[in-house]
């Protein structure tokens, strides 16, 4: 195999990172909902807490995408 | 039209005004244009509400909102000392915001134009992170003293847990500036790259002429649809997300956790 194709499959292989992050945000926002929705009140009080939890989640994810952006233009 | 797809081109600094004084190149970027842009937006935007009338005007209610918003984060995030750092969280949110957004108009209709986003170079976002990292420090230290690394050690932490947590307590504090830079840069640029790729299927999809990719083309422009409106949603939440954990990180210096 040669190197540009090595390089091509490496950065596919670290875009499945995104679909990890995209698991986690997905979790963030659906935990937030089914207790937002049993307790509506307390709700707008996190939502803080929930955009933190979102963007840390988030990180991971971009960190993968950097990843593979770094193996496609900077190598 | 129809080749390949550079989604990179469009990040490129180009001078437009350019001036050199010695061995230095100062000349105004298309990325400093922009900058200066969001500067003019924002300078409209801000006196068109500053008059202060006792019965606000529509201008004056967006501005209100605008303010209200970014000072009751900081009060709920910092607590009441968190006012005097209002003007500086309102710069830093204001000017993400409509950054991200003016580098979403659809200036390229206009041959020769394109829009161009500072904030998705890392050079930009990362000033944006020293700036509000190094605010932390300084006002850490200002206030604590050598006390502020107490920050590293959460009170009520069992002593034979402290060789574990003080190391990773270094680590995440360290981390918070490339965090902070990082997030909003990658964002930017990925959405960018996202609409430009699929911006280019249509474009080659319909130059191709034959049915598929006629049908390439419609697919493509309702998803580009659904993501310039994401992109949107993105914009706002990246400078709030920005202006959120900065004052929690200055929430952090001011009452030691």
């Amino acid at each position: 195999m040669d190197v540009a194709s090595a390089k091509l499959i490496g950065a596919g292989l670290a875009a499945i990172g995104t679909g990890a992050a995209a698991i986690g945000v997905g979790f963030v926002f659906g935990q937030f909902l089914n207790s937002a929705l049993r307790n509506p009140a307390a709700a707008d009080g996190q939502q803080g807490r929930l955009f933190l939890g979102f963007a840390l989640a988030e990180l991971l994810g971009l960190m993968a995408f950097t990843v593979a952006l770094l193996i496609l233009f900077v190598f | 039209m129809a080749g390949k797809i550079d989604p990179m081109h469009q990040f490129t600094v180009e001078p437009i005004v350019p001036l050199h004084i010695g061995k230095y190149d100062i000349s105004l970027t298309n990325s400093a244009a922009w900058m200066l842009a969001t500067l003019v937006v924002i300078l409209f935007f801000m006196w068109g509400g500053m008059k202060r009338q006792v019965v606000p005007g529509r201008w004056q209610m967006a501005v209100e909102g605008l303010t209200g918003f970014v000072d009751n984060l900081v009060q709920v995030n910092i607590g009441p000392e968190g006012k005097k750092f209002t003007p500086f969280v309102f710069s830093l949110f204001s000017f993400i915001l409509v950054t991200n957004t003016l580098g979403l108009l659809p200036l390229a209709i206009i041959p020769g134009w394109h829009a161009f986003t500072p904030t998705s170079h890392f050079s930009i976002t990362g000033v944006l992170a020293i700036l509000s990292f190094s605010l932390v420090l300084i006002v850490g230290f200002w206030r604590h003293g050598l006390h502020f690394f107490s920050l590293f050690l959460p009170a009520g932490t069992p002593f034979w847990m402290a060789p574990l947590i003080i190391p990773i307590e270094i680590v995440s504090f360290l981390v918070r500036p490339f965090s902070l830079a990082l997030r909003l840069f990658v964002a930017m640029m990925a959405g960018h790259i996202l609409m430009e790729v699929f911006g280019s299927f249509i474009v080659n999809g319909l130059a191709s002429g034959s049915v598929l990719g006629f049908g390439v083309g419609i697919v493509s422009f309702l998803f580009i649809v659904g993501v310039g409106a994401l992109e949107l949603l993105i914009c706002a939440l990246q400078a709030y997300v920005f202006a959120l954990l900065t004052s929690l990180y200055l929430s952090d210096a001011i009452n030691l956790h």
